[in-house]
């Protein structure tokens, strides 16, 4: 009988141990985590200069309406009257009919301003981030329009689907009290 | 005007692929005569990091209150009430994201990247439910977590799975986790959150196969109690192995056992083993000749499963989209592959030598490699140890619930008859 109980509280010593040790690892892991904590968090955002408007920011997304929308840095823009943002590679006329338009939601308002210029707006609440005019205005314009993660929609999800399957790398994280990468006028 | 229109194409294409893709005033901003002003980019901020620490502390009470109705109440129906609001609230409130489950890849980068550090309430996510479970067994699996919640919830008609099966498909969730840490740690994937069965219900949106995986899931989780929890949540054998130590542990009855057997009709998890028969000494013999055979076995499974790891490095290396768009560049190098893909174009407009590309694909696959005899490893001993584990024999004189297999959901307490006298006099007490 004594040698029961003497057994007993052998097993007990152990298992006390090795909880011991697992509450010291815990506490370890916690010491590591906090040696590179860092104050602000992050959220994904898309480097435009990266961005190649591949279009699969419209479909990845784990929102029905993605999260990404095109952004018109308008500091930028050469306010053309044939943008090729906004028309299609053929257009039947240069005025505001559908059947000109590249935006396949017609996102994209056009609007005179004065001789000879244009000023371009996007509505966001059109666009889906399909990046057809972010191409058009890279290849043939100055690259005004971009795509850009709005945060008012964003999940901020741990692993950004869109970004896993973005061909470029253009999505990293930034930190969250700067959570845009807009492009410049300034950009080298 | 269809002529002049060409001809402004032609020109602008030509000027297009001389410099393609790259932001330069090719037409410089007007000076606007009329007074117009620029408009500038709206930016919506994200919603307040405060929201997260609410979120912790959710969390933090979650378990608290958990703890106490497991242990001290000892009420299904509270329990049930509190897995309620963990799935309206880490589920379809906060869209199931943070999950500690998923928190394990981040604190696997943070340690393997040092440039990748986790953010506070990850962090938080992560810890608090182990050091919890250390104390007080898997109260955040009873009433904290929302995709044990979802598939509790569903639980109707339970089918007890066979022991063997149970054995067996446990091993699933040991592979998943050692997969997710390898890919994680290698930087290529957080293959945890990609498969998350049921977080498209939780923001009611989803591709369609995470919306089939999760309703088989679900329908599955009718019939069989919490399938994801038992056979796939790679946080849950981390949970199950600390439970085994808690200091604190669910008992089933509040009294001496009375052997009547219900409590364990009512697990429908498996989770309650029966007293044990006196051994015979042959079996004793016999059951001490295969506990040393198996002990010999393990440094064998534990290195044939690292070799057979090792090897798979041209598969796991596939998840790295580094290695892909390597293999890709080579193709289309060598003649093999016809056209571009979006990767490779963009690869290429970068302007970066090839050289350097590969050079940072072999390393990745030089780091998947060693990284596969450790994830093979960890599967050989971990296949060992289960093994080791089922063949020691273990004195039990009552039906006790298994400390690593019980997820506290409280069903058993309804069921036994000492409970109810408990139960009753309490309320004369009181």
């Amino acid at each position: 009988m004594a040698k029961d109980e003497h057994a007993l509280t052998r097993r007990h010593f152990l298992r006390d141990s090795v909880w011991g040790t697992c509450l010291a690892g815990l506490g370890a892991l916690t010491g590591v985590l906090i040696g590179k904590f860092r104050r602000t968090d992050t959220v994904w955002q898309i480097d435009p200069y990266t961005c190649v408007a591949c279009g699969n920011c419209a479909t990845y997304c784990v929102l029905e309406e993605s999260a990404v929308k095109c952004v018109h840095a308008s500091a930028i823009c050469g306010y053309c009257r044939i943008c090729f943002g906004f028309f299609g590679p053929e257009p039947v006329d240069i005025n505001e009919g559908a059947e000109n338009q590249l935006c396949p939601t017609g996102a994209i308002k056009r609007k005179f301003v004065e001789d000879p210029y244009y000023e371009y707006t996007i509505d966001e609440s059109l666009c889906i981030g399909c990046g057809k005019c972010v191409k058009g205005c890279n290849t043939f314009g100055n690259g005004s329009l971009f795509l850009q993660v709005r945060h008012d929609r964003c999940l901020n999800c741990n692993e950004c689907s869109i970004a896993a399957a973005c061909p470029s790398g253009a999505f990293k994280r930034v930190p969250a009290d700067q959570p845009y990468l807009l492009k410049r006028v300034d950009h080298a | 005007m269809a002529r002049s229109w060409y001809i402004t194409t032609g020109v602008a294409l030509l000027l297009g692929l001389s410099c393609a893709a790259s932001a330069v005033e090719r037409f410089p901003p007007p000076e606007f005569e009329t007074g117009y002003e620029l408009p500038s980019p709206t930016t919506p901020a994200p919603p307040h990091d405060a929201y997260e620490y609410v979120d912790a502390a959710v969390l933090l009470a979650a378990l608290g209150v958990s703890s106490y109705l497991v242990l001290k109440m000892r009420s299904r129906r509270a329990i049930f009430a509190l897995t309620v609001f963990s799935l309206l609230y880490f589920g379809f409130w906060r869209k199931g994201c943070v999950c500690p489950i998923g928190a394990i890849q981040n604190v696997v980068l943070s340690i393997s990247d040092p440039s990748y550090a986790v953010p506070v309430v990850v962090a938080l996510f992560f810890l608090l439910p182990l050091i919890f479970t250390l104390f007080f067994g898997r109260v955040f699996c009873a009433g904290v977590c929302p995709l044990g919640a979802i598939q509790d919830l569903v639980l109707l008609r339970p089918v007890s799975v066979p022991n063997w099966l149970e054995n067996a498909l446990r091993l699933l969730a040991y592979v998943y986790l050692g997969g997710a840490i390898l890919f994680a740690a290698t930087g290529s994937a957080f293959i945890i959150c990609q498969y998350d069965p049921f977080v498209a219900f939780f923001r009611l949106s989803g591709n369609l196969n995470i919306l089939v995986l999760g309703s088989s899931l679900l329908l599955i989780s009718v019939f069989i109690g919490r399938p994801y929890c038992r056979f796939l949540c790679p946080y849950g054998v981390i949970l199950r192995q600390l439970s085994r130590l808690s200091k604190w542990k669910v008992t089933i009855t509040p009294d001496e056992c009375v052997h009547c057997r219900l409590c364990e009709d009512s697990c429908p998890f498996g989770a309650i083993r029966e007293p044990t028969a006196d051994w015979s000494l042959r079996d004793y013999v016999i059951g001490k000749k295969r506990l040393a055979f198996l002990m010999v076995l393990l440094p064998v499974l534990i290195l044939a499963g690292g070799w057979a790891g090792s090897k798979m490095k041209n598969v796991t290396a596939r998840m790295h989209r580094t290695v892909r768009l390597a293999e890709r560049v080579y193709l289309e190098d060598a003649g093999q592959a016809e056209g571009t893909t979006d990767a490779s174009s963009a690869f290429r407009a970068t302007g970066k030598p090839t050289e350097e590309l590969y050079a940072e694909a072999s390393d990745i696959r030089a780091r998947l490699e060693r990284g596969g005899w450790l994830f093979g490893g960890f599967v050989g001993l971990v296949i060992g140890l289960q093994l080791i584990g089922l063949s020691v024999r273990r004195q039990r004189t009552d039906y006790e619930a298994d400390r690593a297999s019980c997820l506290a959901c409280g069903r058993c307490f309804e069921y036994c008859p000492k409970e109810h006298a408990r139960r009753k006099n309490s309320r004369k007490m009181v």
